[in-house]
């Protein structure tokens, strides 16, 4: 067929990003996977693995200049895809951005880049001096959070382990002592785009997770047999399954569409956010978008997967339940994706709602109100500080 | 990745939007919406004069096919009468295809000029989904085909100059192997066309074949390989010629509704927290729809034939459109049941418009379930069960 005027429209990985997809998925095959994700419950932290992960250069790979490995958020998720789909237990998501936004205020030293400590981000604004549930926060030494409009630094052992429905290193960690990074709007602006670039990466390491629930549940059913046949041929389960594939492929499309527009951002270039039009470009409004639509495909393809198991799919096992479980954990472990969905009607829709707790002046994080623009984040802060 | 557009794609996208805005007047869409013709050969004539319909025919020319998806998307987001179009521009490059040279100068110039307009011949009464079992027979004689049978759901038939026609050539063979492809002139002797109303106000036809006659030289593909040309025709048809941004328009329109409509509760029902989450659930959701309908322009746009992510574009978009529907209208109440002509409709009238359109979107160009067929089996690899 042929082709005129060439596009730059491109949705095919970048020569290097292939590179760097081979390369982790190798990686994560050999050194992560159900077993060990398995050995590494309840904590879910696999200390070996992250040993070997740190002769990749991986945990610093994510911070610009001479220092660190440069990749843009679009390499990252191809990275941490490739992690979710081998159900690697590894802090790499909440490392690698937090290093990114220490990076940005000159406190990055090397042993963060090579990952010998690692950073964690509070994903919640701090309530009366805490962290809650920080979701690496078991096992980081030191933890990025934000408190009212301040940005903070805290150092010391990992919190206690909160035991959880998907084995995260959940810990809450107070934040008395810690060293102020920055202060005010800056701060706060700072802190915004780093919990973008975890939402966009924890999309990323939910479709890793969905491919593989997909692929897991397609194998069993060739193979499993009842009533003469693989129950695989029967229609009532090839529908099950059928929607799936459109449910993996948009969540990746729209994560890579936000990882682009995050890189893009950097570089100054302004997104918009039009939805009569259906053209959307602003980092913060799909940054959000994909991890609500990377969590519903995540959840869904590992409840449909885990039921075309029957009984067995409930057994410890069998693989599903373990990716079924870390679905469910990181599609609400920064919030209801209810409360996500309307934090993004926020951003796309002119005035707050009735229900917004963001009344004037009345919350701390006093942050100018962004309103309908696009990367105007307010009431989501507010949001957070009342629960 | 990158997901901006090429200059010329951009310019392209300019031109349509720019075209819709002089063109796409309040009568036109009255008009299609009273008539129930999706289709306005004023409309498309002044397209085909713009030079817009150049890059409409799938894999004709030269054009970037990324211009075949701006232009469709962009007329469906608007809300214009755009079906007409489609299928006419479908037919058009079924032609292109597996045409001969007296169907390109015969037909193929005359549907680039916007006046002229085709419908599809393929389902029957008894045989809709399992279009491989139709009973239309042709019969040769001569040089001539003696046509004889009854068609279904002929959309735009009274408004159309051509039909492709999907006929039973030889009876003693497997379904699909027994099928012929014409291209028939909807002026031949025999032909007669019913209305069939919908409960969308669309309207959409029964047709029935009588003895019609044709030159063998109408015969599209070859005798007994139209099942081929039906997959030609397939795989053009899914995903990417609109059918995929219908809730654009509905979020637009619930939006602009919800701003100035008061709620039970006090303020607005643009304040309404669950309409707020429903919205935004509904635009991003028009997002995927757009990404997976980009990415199977983009699979043609590199050589490629999209039918199966055309199949799964389709299958999301419209299931989430009904979804997207049954929301709005149950949060407008009553008003969410009234006409575009009623007093205090909500969004004039568009949520009952689409409440009522959305029910075929997972019927018509392949239902819901043969496109999970088609996942399950083409891209899953799972065994056929039929």
């Amino acid at each position: 067929m042929p082709v005129g005027s060439v596009s730059p429209m491109d949705l095919d990985l970048t020569e290097d990003q292939e590179a760097i997809r081979d390369v982790f998925a190798d990686f994560f095959s050999s050194e992560t996977g159900p077993e060990r994700a398995r050995d590494a419950e309840p904590l879910g932290f696999d200390s070996r693995a992250w040993d070997r992960l740190m002769e990749t250069g991986a945990p610093g790979m994510g911070v610009g200049g001479s220092r660190g490995g440069g990749a843009t958020l679009a390499d990252l998720t191809v990275v941490v895809e490739e992690a979710g789909a081998h159900i690697a237990a590894l802090p790499l998501v909440d490392h690698m951005v937090a290093t990114r936004l220490l990076a940005t205020v000159g406190v990055c030293d090397d042993d963060v880049l090579a990952g010998t400590t690692i950073v964690g981000l509070a994903i919640r604004p701090a309530q009366d001096g805490t962290a809650r549930t920080v979701p690496t926060g078991a096992v980081a030494r030191r933890v990025v959070a934000l408190d009212g409009d301040t940005l903070v630094l805290v150092e010391g052992d990992p919190g206690a382990h909160l035991e959880n429905h998907g084995c995260l290193p959940l810990a809450d960690r107070p934040l008395a002592g810690a060293t102020v990074l920055a202060e005010g709007p800056d701060a706060v602006a700072a802190y915004r785009r780093t919990l973008d670039e975890w939402r966009t990466l924890t999309a990323s390491t939910l479709v890793g997770i969905t491919r593989t629930a997909l692929d897991l549940g397609v194998g069993y059913v060739k193979e499993r047999r009842q009533f003469g046949r693989p129950i695989g041929s029967f229609q009532a389960i090839q529908h099950l399954l059928a929607d799936l594939p459109g449910l993996l492929d948009g969540a990746r499309l729209l994560t890579a569409k936000a990882a682009w527009a995050g890189d893009r951002a950097v570089a100054g270039q302004a997104g918009v956010a039009d939805i009569g039009d259906n053209e959307i470009t602003d980092f913060a409004a799909l940054a959000c978008m994909a991890l609500v639509s990377a969590g519903e495909a995540a959840t869904t393809a590992t409840d449909r997967s885990l039921h075309v198991h029957g009984g067995y799919g409930f057994s410890e096992e069998y693989d599903i339940q373990l990716y079924f479980r870390r679905a469910r954990a990181l599609s609400v472990v920064l919030d209801d994706p209810a409360r996500e969905c309307r934090r993004l009607a926020d951003l796309l829709l002119a005035g707050p709602s009735t229900s917004s707790p963001s009344g004037a002046g009345s919350d701390r994080n006093s942050v100018p109100h962004g309103g309908p623009e696009p990367g105007g984040d307010a009431d989501h802060l507010a949001t957070g500080a009342t629960r | 990745m990158d997901f901006s557009l090429s200059p010329g794609a951009v310019e392209f996208r300019a031109e349509v939007k720019a075209f819709i805005a002089d063109h796409l007047t309040t009568e036109v869409v009255d008009q299609m919406h009273a008539t129930g013709t999706f289709n306005d050969k004023a409309f498309n004539a002044a397209l085909a004069d713009a030079g817009l319909l150049a890059g409409a025919v799938p894999g004709y020319g030269d054009r970037d096919p990324i211009e075949l998806y701006i232009l469709f998307n962009e007329l469906e987001k608007a809300g214009a009468p755009y079906d007409g179009l489609a299928v006419t521009m479908l037919v058009a490059g079924v032609v292109n295809a597996v045409g001969t040279d007296f169907h390109r100068s015969r037909v193929l110039g005359k549907l680039l000029t916007g006046r002229f307009n085709c419908c599809l011949g393929y389902s029957e009464p008894d045989h809709g989904s399992d279009v491989a079992s139709i009973t239309t027979k042709a019969v040769r004689d001569g040089d001539e085909w003696v046509i004889t049978g009854q068609k279904m759901w002929t959309t735009m038939a009274h408004v159309s100059d051509w039909v492709i026609l999907l006929t039973r050539t030889n009876p003693d063979v497997p379904r699909h192997k027994g099928l012929t492809m014409f291209l028939v002139p909807m002026d031949t002797p025999g032909i007669e066309v019913q209305p069939v109303p919908t409960m969308a106000t669309e309207r959409t036809n029964a047709t029935f074949y009588d003895g019609v006659r044709v030159d063998d030289e109408w015969r599209l593909g070859e005798v007994d390989g139209g099942w081929a040309v039906m997959g030609v025709a397939l795989a053009f048809e899914r995903g990417v010629m609109g059918g995929t941004n219908p809730a654009v328009p509905l979020l637009r329109h619930v939006r602009d509704w919800a701003g100035g409509a008061a709620s039970p509760d006090g303020g607005t029902m643009l304040q309404d927290p669950l309409l707020r989450e429903r919205l935004a659930r509904t635009a991003i959701a028009n997002q995927v729809s757009q990404l997976l309908t980009l990415r199977a322009a983009w699979i043609a746009a590199t050589g490629g034939l999209p039918g199966l992510e055309g199949s799964m574009a389709k299958l999301y978009a419209t299931g989430r459109y009904q979804q997207a529907v049954g929301w709005f209208q149950e949060m407008a109440g009553a008003e969410g049941l009234l006409g575009f002509d009623a007093d205090g409709a909500a969004a004039d009238g568009w949520i009952d418009y689409d409440a009522r359109h959305a029910p075929v979107t997972t019927i018509y160009g392949g239902t819901t379930e043969i496109n999970r067929n088609n996942v399950a089996e083409r891209h899953l690899g799972l065994p056929r069960d039929r």
